[in-house]
């Protein structure tokens, strides 16, 4: 058609007027290559400053750990580590696999580990992760809680030669080596520390694919690594991470064949998500549990008697309703504070909050009458209104209550403009009311869902909870050397959460995410991330 | 003329610095920007430490902004969280809403000026009415709701155009997401349009013009449309940074990385040095926007003179 | 004060082309006298005795007009409901029933239900009074502030005009997102009042630069030139000669500007910047309902299409207005 050829040059040739882009195809995907959406990571994608889920994707593309957790089950399993040996809980010795190297030939040794763990916990290096090599002998001297750091290593870290190396730890800490497949814990080049903003702008790892191009802000391409020595080698040719910062354009894309993964459909498309994709819809559980967190700190809600009010508002949640209507079965009414994904050996226990988490508007009414009433016949649940369209649960939520409470407007949504402000009005001890909390694992164990959130001064520990009974039987399941021993241990803590209800469980989160019909074999693992290496492009 | 566009380049100065730091101010009030960043973790608060020393947040705010307009005097405008310079993410942001800005204003002077002439020409009759009527639909939708239905139905169920822009940013994607902007500002070139033609119409000058013999198709475009296009003009002005600053929502929706894009994480992330540094470009061209306007005026109203 | 911005001697001499006489004026407008025909302009200084004036004129214009009898009517009818909800809807706009949710109309409920499962129809009945507030009263105050300092700015010209073109340009600067964020996110008032004033505050500066616009043009009609000669002083000048016919623009401006601003407010209240829960509006429902666009519509169709008539009537108002108040259309 020659007209329209020559529109097109016109097209272009104004399009090359104004910049000197190529009239190109588009975005055509190459052969064999995945497009699949992703945010913008916040922080450098250095693995101990990489504490969010979208940084968290790349890394686990990127690189291997001594452990990695099973993609279906959540199990960790050794990758690197050929063993880690211990006698008492608290010294450690790791032995690697042989075989192991980066994408640039670089052998992955000892000291791959160390150096990295070193660089890790180094006040001055500013890394997010770095409290999770606090239990780490040697800590408190390279990252001081105040003053400038004493030491530049772990004391508590040793090389004994190229594939041995023994971690002292400073307390006992049975399920540790279960940690390790965490992104904090994974091992660095040299590059990393010689040409470190080289290394940020096209970062090397050991994992299954390598950076082939990253423009950031917009997307970074990663290819299939044909030397990777490890079992789970990528069954693509690569993979192109999109930036979106809308998910419901991601998923038009997906609709119109613009792209071929999304990991996260948007609240508004579920209710037809199923005739618009049919069996390439994936809504599996993950380990993330929403709670409702109180501001124990807050004498009207913290106050003697008031775990009278605490418990009535969780009764007075219709969960079922909510879960149904408004997330269409993407979450599950929670009965306790893990998560499924745990399993039944790993500490889950449903029905363990009992029936303070059923729904029942009268026994509801009842105890908030008991312990007082609400604090001025009303409250604020406050949430963030720029992400995860939190607005939609959070009315229905107080929707709910006051409906079982008999009134128009007890409770009404608080919206935050920003999540930043809404951390910082946490962090200030400056929350009036209720507000929404959310915890996605960090490593599927139980210690990970009790430990951070409930006990005194734990990292995200929001209401400012304390209580010396929970304390000690958290140091007690820690210190069990038998895992099923210490998953009791951390239930009887859980009971004792079931009796304060500092926050209240309200459902357990599943990643969901949907596909295009030009590849298969999709899942996602139990930290709601597609397993990108096992994709197959048909 | 030159010494009148001197002067007006002299005042871009203070403006300058007011804005800069009445937008320093305001993202400083937002509050401190190291909570976010450890997700929903309470920081550590000997690393939270560190990045505020290193950020310069733990000084007062007068010393963060001379230490900021000190750096930007060096031409360094500061790095963005992710540790992307804001320069960097300024050379890749301003070319791509420059293009969505120019494709916006294509289409809406094109059609606005047409449609407005043609309603203003027929005051009260049938076109006109239909005129008003789409003008006002088109107002009232808010962009987000255009911007999601648009891009359904042209990317989605007719499959005529992608409904986001590639990476690459070419011109004949940004078609759909410049009508889409260009919807809100369309209504009001309209009707500014049609108000001046109307008014105009009447004028002594045109019915000379008739009277002279001249044919009506001159009249229209010589005479009738030089003398109103001073108020569209004025609003095009004001809308070009509008539209380069605002095309937050359809930058969003397109999934387009430009100006809106970068300012919106900007903002969310607390990050002064991008929210400053772009802001302070848009001013900028706000102010080069205007002196053109004003400029114009000149051209299209000859009785109009700057000393 | 020295007032040379437009010099009084070009009215005497007839002929263009005089130097520019700004002495020491950032931005002095120069007028060529004999480009327009003289008295094209409507009689400057109408004598006292007439029995009526520019405005009751317009006035008596407006009352045969069924655009604005229709458009007031309409107009009168939401302030009314506004008032009081109570007159056409007995229902509790807070009334939620999950188990409805998204269902389209029913007996009893001709416009469904929303997300919550709420009756729409009573929301939207509930929603005007915020809606309008909100509209008006920042419309109001952006046309008042806007054109008052700008038609001052345009009228005197020198250092007030360049002094306000700056400010105004900042004001521009400003993200409505940053701006929204700071300033409402200081404010716990549920009220509607901080929206409206930050409304006003964001919308001034567009209607100023209309408004200067418009009356440096109008300054160079000549019976301004005449009245000035015949000793007019400024203030009436300003009153009877150049608001009148600078007017018009701004009319435009304003009543389009009030959908934005109702529109704004929804965006604002879907950042969490704007109005808070309890208060009901259509922006709020408009912006929680925009993302179910294609599951269930009529949530969406309903605020939107009450916003819509809102507009219209304003602008079918605004619009007969400024025709009653152009002389030359008479």
């Amino acid at each position: 058609m020659r007209g329209a050829t020559l529109a097109k040059w016109a097209v272009c040739a104004a399009a090359t007027g104004l910049t000197a882009t190529a009239c190109g195809g588009g975005g055509a995907a190459s052969a064999g290559v995945v497009s699949a959406s992703w945010g913008d990571p916040q922080n450098p994608l250095e693995p101990a400053n990489t504490n969010e889920v979208q940084g968290g994707k790349v890394l686990e593309m990127l690189f291997r750990g001594l452990k990695r957790y099973n993609p279906k089950t959540g199990a960790a399993e050794n990758v690197i580590a050929d063993r880690i040996a211990t006698a008492d809980s608290q010294h450690f010795t790791v032995t690697l696999k042989d075989g192991w190297s980066f994408s640039n030939g670089e052998k992955v040794t000892a000291h791959s580990f160390v150096d990295a763990w070193n660089y890790g916990a180094l006040l001055t290096n500013k890394q997010k992760n770095a409290p999770f090599f606090q239990y780490i002998d040697g800590f408190a001297k390279v990252h001081p809680a105040s003053g400038t750091p004493t030491a530049k290593t772990l004391s508590g870290l040793a090389v004994k030669d190229a594939r041995t190396f023994t971690v002292t730890l400073n307390q006992k800490f049975s399920s540790w080596p279960d940690t390790l497949g965490y992104t904090a814990f994974m091992p660095l080049p040299h590059s990393f520390y010689t040409d470190h903003s080289g290394w940020l702008r096209k970062p090397v790892g050991n994992g299954p694919y390598r950076v082939d191009s990253y423009e950031k802000g917009s997307v970074l391409r990663m290819r299939k690594w044909g030397k990777y020595p490890g079992s789970d080698r990528a069954q693509n040719a690569g993979i192109d991470l999109r930036v979106y910062t809308d998910n419901n354009t991601a998923y038009t894309d997906l609709q119109a064949g613009n792209l071929d993964l999304v990991d996260d459909v948007p609240a508004a498309q579920l209710k037809s998500v199923k005739s618009d994709l049919g069996d390439r819809y994936l809504n599996q559980p993950a380990g993330i549990i929403q709670t409702l967190t109180f501001p124990m700190y807050d004498k009207a809600w913290g106050g003697p008697g008031k775990d009278k009010v605490r418990r009535g508002l969780s009764m007075a949640i219709d969960r079922n309703q909510i879960t149904r209507e408004i997330f269409r079965r993407t979450r599950t009414p929670a009965t306790d504070w893990t998560s499924p994904v745990l399993g039944a050996d790993g500490g889950y226990k449903a029905g363990l909050c009992g029936e303070a988490c059923v729904f029942n508007p009268s026994r509801a009414r009842q105890l908030i009458k008991e312990g007082g009433g609400l604090p001025g016949g009303r409250m604020t649940v406050t949430y963030n209104a720029d992400t995860g369209s939190h607005k939609d649960w959070i009315d229905a939520l107080c929707n709910s209550i006051n409906t079982s409470l008999g009134s128009d407007n007890a409770c009404t949504g608080a919206p935050v403009g920003t999540f930043g402000d809404f951390r910082n009005k946490i962090a200030a001890k400056r929350m009036g009311g209720p507000f929404r909390a959310g915890w996605q694992m960090d490593y599927p164990l139980i210690q990970n869902f009790l430990q951070p959130l409930y006990y005194t001064n734990g990292s995200a520990n929001d209401g400012k909870f304390s209580n010396h009974g929970f304390d000690a039987l958290v140091d007690k399941a820690n210190a069990q050397t038998d895992t099923g021993r210490a998953v009791a241990a951390f239930q009887d803590a859980e009971k004792v959460l079931a009796a304060q209800m500092p926050s209240i469980p309200l459902w357990y989160q599943n990643g969901s995410g949907g596909y295009s019909e030009r590849i298969s074999n999709v899942s996602l693992n139990p930290f709601s991330v597609p397993v990108y290496n096992e994709i197959k492009v048909n | 003329m030159g010494r009148y566009v001197i002067r007006r380049l002299l005042q871009m100065i203070p403006v300058f610095i007011g804005s800069t730091f009445l937008i320093f101010f305001m993202v400083y009030a937002l509050g401190d920007p190291v909570a976010a960043m450890f997700g929903e973790r309470s920081p550590d608060p000997a690393t939270a430490a560190q990045i505020r020393r290193e950020l310069y947040l733990d000084a007062p705010l007068w010393k963060q902004y001379l230490h900021y307009m000190g750096q930007i005097f060096q031409g360094n405008f500061g790095t963005a969280f992710n540790g992307q310079s804001v320069t960097e993410l300024m050379a890749s942001a301003f070319p791509v809403t420059l293009r969505l800005t120019v494709v916006a204003i294509v289409i809406e002077m094109a059609v606005g000026i047409v449609l407005g002439v043609f309603s203003g020409l027929r005051r009260g009759r049938g076109i006109d009415t239909s005129v008003l009527v789409l003008t006002l639909v088109v107002v009232s939708i808010p962009t987000f709701v255009s911007g999601y239905l648009l891009q359904f139905v042209f990317g989605v169920q007719w499959g005529w155009a992608a409904p986001s822009v590639s990476p690459d940013v070419p011109l004949n994607e940004l078609l759909l997401p410049g009508l889409v902007l260009a919807l809100v500002s369309l209504a009001y070139v309209t009707r500014l349009t049609r108000t001046s033609i109307a008014e105009n119409v009447r004028a002594d000058y045109v019915r000379t013009a008739l009277a002279k013999g001249l044919p009506r198709h001159r009249v229209i475009t010589r005479h009738l449309l030089r003398n109103s296009l001073i108020p569209v003009v004025t609003f095009i002005g004001t809308d070009i940074g509008a539209l380069m600053g605002g095309a937050i929502v359809t930058e969003r929706i397109f999934n387009i990385h430009g100006v809106g894009y970068q300012l919106y994480q900007g903002i969310l992330r607390q990050n002064s040095p991008t929210v400053v540094g772009f802001v302070t470009i848009l001013v900028l061209v706000f102010l080069l926007a205007n002196l053109l306007v004003d400029l114009l005026y000149a051209v299209l109203d000859p009785r109009i003179r700057y000393a | 004060m020295p007032e040379p911005t437009v010099p009084k001697e070009a009215i005497g001499h007839g002929d263009g082309g005089s130097a520019a006489l700004a002495i020491g004026e950032a931005e002095s407008l120069e007028r060529r006298p004999g480009a327009a025909p003289p008295g094209a302009g409507p009689p400057g200084g109408v004598p006292a005795g007439k029995p009526r004036s520019l405005w009751s004129d317009a006035w008596h214009d407006l009352c045969r007009n069924p655009v604005f009898v229709l458009s007031a009517l309409v107009i009168l009818f939401l302030v009314l409901i506004a008032i009081w909800p109570q007159l056409i809807a007995t229902g509790n706009p807070y009334r939620a029933d999950l188990a409805k949710a998204q269902q389209g109309s029913q007996p009893g409920h001709p416009f469904g239900f929303d997300t919550q499962g709420r009756d729409v129809y009573t929301r939207v009945v509930y929603g005007a009074r915020a809606s309008i507030t909100v509209g008006v009263c920042a419309t109001a105050g952006a046309a008042l502030l806007g054109s008052l300092l700008g038609g001052l700015a345009g009228f005197f010209g020198g250092w007030s005009d360049t002094l306000l073109s700056r400010v105004a340009d900042i004001f521009f600067g400003i993200p409505v997102i940053l701006g929204g964020l700071v300033f409402l996110s200081m404010i716990t008032s549920t009220t509607v009042w901080p929206v409206v004033g930050f409304i006003v505050l964001l919308g001034w500066p567009q209607i100023s630069r209309i408004a200067r616009g418009s009356v440096v043009t109008a300054k160079q009609n000549d019976y301004v030139h005449a009245a000035r000669a015949l000793g007019a002083g400024n203030g009436r000048m300003l009153l009877r000669h150049i608001a009148p016919n600078a007017v018009a623009p701004v009319i435009v401006v304003a009543t389009i500007a009030l959908g934005t601003f109702i529109a704004l407010e929804a965006t604002l209240s879907y950042l969490g910047a704007g109005l808070k829960p309890p208060t009901i509006s259509w922006g709020i429902d408009i912006s929680t309902a925009s993302p179910y666009i294609r599951s269930a519509p009529h949530m969406l169709l309903w605020p939107a299409g009450a916003l819509s008539i809102t507009v219209l009537a304003f602008i079918m108002l605004g619009d007969a207005v400024r025709d009653a108040l152009d002389p030359k259309l008479r």
